[in-house]
């Protein structure tokens, strides 16, 4: 069954088309890749799945429902979360609150319930807590909980950025370029780590990446994107052999 | 036990600030007592309380949820206004003097947290700096309207006029509650310090405690990333509304703190305008932007300080202007902020974990 299915994706940005007929769609449990040139149009994909952007044109379906020019805050409670190319994070907040604000909206206590400090404040947190430091572990972040974000290094940034997103209880996941400034060492863990996210979690994760390593090593079917074009869809192997892709990879 | 244990190195932070707050006013209170106080400084106690409220109340504002205002003397001037109008309408009504406080207070503080909500809730939707201009705005306009506000009572109810005591309207036995330029005189003065120093400690349990909960990190992550925040599914407007109301709510506190105190409540540049808005901003700033602790100190400190300066005449406000400086530098230059963290290291330094550094 196709969780995502997009059709005939444009955005016009004064003139430039940055995504023009983009199409694709990702079965339930895939891992998915999204690779192309720097400039290619990835994250612009990655916007308007999320509703950063608005396309010009074109459909995007999530498990069969419109969520076209729906707002982001909307598309994450419909169940698609992101990470960022530029990390993102709460900076002065811990690791821990970073994960507990994506959790926020699967748990609930009222806003007088805190200042009263009212039992349902304790149980609750108690509860997130659990909850957060347990996908913190999953990340090999729990001994780094109470550190403040800005703090982390880089490649832990990245891999709390996931952490957060996956908090929110998306059915798909979209990580915009997750192993960029890691060194191969992490993106190596990093791979084992996003494989067993999809398997635990029954997670469908879209990922942009420009590690081929990484990329040929965990994506099932790749999209190739160029000047905003789909330039070649299908199994990982084949599109990775395909001449057109090579050429735009290597430049004529 | 356990849960004793578990205290969070914030919450135990957040007890110490409500102890320092409790031995500061206490030895005040004392030095108050025993006439070891000049009657000025005596004076100010209840001010300063209004301040430091004020002064939490807008980094809340400005520290958590991250917008600049500069017009929280005028939420300061609502919660004054309403309810010293409510406690002089109702002074022989209620005689019970902590009833009717208390009545005037959740009025004071509940039109504050409504005109916040008000003016929020169009302008919060923006992104951008317009805040800062539409407090700027509110706070002057609200200043004026207080200034020139006439309001009398008589047999057959409130009359209301913006221009002057004649144009009420009254019966001869009308009775003028608020009058214009000269304000309202005569509220019973219901508040005084023990009241105060306990509306600081209930301002800073609300703030601290909001802070620390699911409400609080939504309001912080939507300073520190309004686009991760959008991307989890944050309503950004809601939590902005939240804090910048209850924002303007404990603004309100301390003007119901101030107005209760007085004699005679007036409405002028030096209370309610944008110069005192912009002086809470700096107590706020000096104190550290997001550091509510910070905050009560700095504007207790600084509301005393041309005070305690007295004895230098001509040169006190000079004197003033310098620590200022001073006091801005060794918060926040860089040379001076890595001088701290070196101290503090060095302080925090064990033998035991020095010996672990060589080998
Ligand atoms: N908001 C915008 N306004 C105008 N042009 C934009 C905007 N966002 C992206 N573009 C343009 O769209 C094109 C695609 O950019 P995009 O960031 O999607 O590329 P990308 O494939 O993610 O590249 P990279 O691998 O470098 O991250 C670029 O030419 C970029 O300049
Ligand atoms: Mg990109």
């Amino acid at each position: 069954m196709e969780l995502l299915e997009v059709k005939d994706l444009t955005i016009i940005f004064g003139g430039l088309h940055a995504v023009d007929g983009f199409h694709l769609s990702i079965k339930k449990g895939q891992l998915y890749g999204l690779i192309g040139p720097n400039g290619a149009g990835k994250t612009t994909v990655f916007n308007m799945l999320t509703g950063v952007y608005r396309p010009t044109e074109g459909k995007i379906f999530l498990d069969g429902k419109d969520i076209t020019g729906k707002k982001t805050v909307e598309i994450n409670q419909a169940g698609i979360a992101r990470t960022f190319q530029n990390i993102r994070l709460f900076k002065k907040l811990s690791v821990l609150d970073n994960v507990k604000v994506g959790l926020h909206n699967q748990y609930h206590y009222s806003t007088l319930a805190s200042i009263l400090r009212l039992p349902s404040y304790f149980k609750v947190e108690e509860q997130m807590n659990q909850k957060a430091l347990e996908l913190l572990k999953v990340f090999d972040l729990d001994q780094d909980a109470d550190t403040t974000a800005e703090n982390l290094p880089y490649g832990k940034q990245r891999k709390l950025e996931i952490a957060r997103a996956l908090a929110t209880g998306p059915k798909l996941l979209l990580l915009d370029e997750p192993a960029a400034g890691m060194n191969p060492n992490e993106t190596l863990e990093l791979m084992k780590t996003i494989r067993f996210v999809r398997d635990t979690f029954d997670m469908t994760i879209l990922l942009i990446e420009h590690d081929m390593k990484l990329v040929s090593g965990i994506c099932e079917e790749l999209t190739v994107l160029n000047f905003g074009k789909v330039l070649a869809q299908g199994k990982t192997a084949d599109v990775l052999n395909n001449p057109e892709v090579i050429k735009a990879y290597l430049g004529e | 036990m356990k849960k004793l244990l578990k205290m969070s190195k914030t919450s135990k932070q957040n007890y110490i600030t409500y102890a320092m707050v409790l031995v500061v006013a206490l030895i005040a209170g004392v030095m108050d007592a025993t006439g070891n106080m000049s009657s000025l400084m005596s004076g100010l106690l209840v001010p300063v309380c209004a301040y430091v409220i004020l002064a939490v109340a807008l980094n809340l504002c400005v520290g958590i949820l991250g917008e600049l205002s500069i017009g929280h003397a005028g939420f300061m001037c609502v919660g004054a206004f309403v309810s010293a109008f409510f406690s002089k309408l109702m002074a022989s009504t209620i005689p019970v003097a902590w009833i009717r406080f208390t009545l005037a207070l959740i009025l004071g503080v509940g039109f504050s947290a409504l005109i916040g909500f008000l003016i929020g809730l169009p302008v919060l939707r923006l992104k951008g700096d317009y805040l800062a201009i539409v407090t700027l705005a509110f706070g002057e306009i609200i200043k004026n309207v207080a200034a020139v506000l006439y309001v009398g009572r008589d047999s057959k109810g409130l009359h209301f006029s913006l221009q002057d005591t004649m144009s009420l309207g009254l019966e001869k036995d009308g009775e003028v509650i608020i009058k214009g330029a000269q304000g309202i005189t005569g509220t019973p003065n219901d508040s005084n310090f023990v009241i105060g120093v306990i509306l600081v400690l209930v301002t800073l349990i609300i703030v601290n405690n909001l802070v620390n909960s699911r409400d609080g990190r939504a309001i912080m992550a939507i300073r520190d990333n309004l686009i991760a925040a959008e991307s989890v599914g944050i309503n950004i407007t809601k939590y902005k509304l939240i804090a910048f109301s209850i924002s303007a709510a404990l603004s309100g506190i301390a003007g119901v703190l101030y107005a209760h105190n007085l004699n005679t409540l007036m409405s002028t540049s030096k209370n309610f305008g944008y110069n005192m808005s912009i002086m809470i901003l700096v107590y706020v700033v000096l104190g550290g932007i997001g550091n509510i602790r910070g905050s009560v100190f700095a504007a207790a400190l600084l509301v005393i300080l041309p005070e305690l300066l007295r004895f230098l005449n001509d040169y006190r406000m000079l004197i003033y202007a310098v620590i200022l400086i001073v006091v801005m530098l060794f918060n926040w230059a860089p040379s001076a902020l890595a001088f701290r963290e070196k101290v503090k290291a060095k302080w925090k330094k064990t033998p035991d974990s020095t010996k672990k550094e060589v080998a």
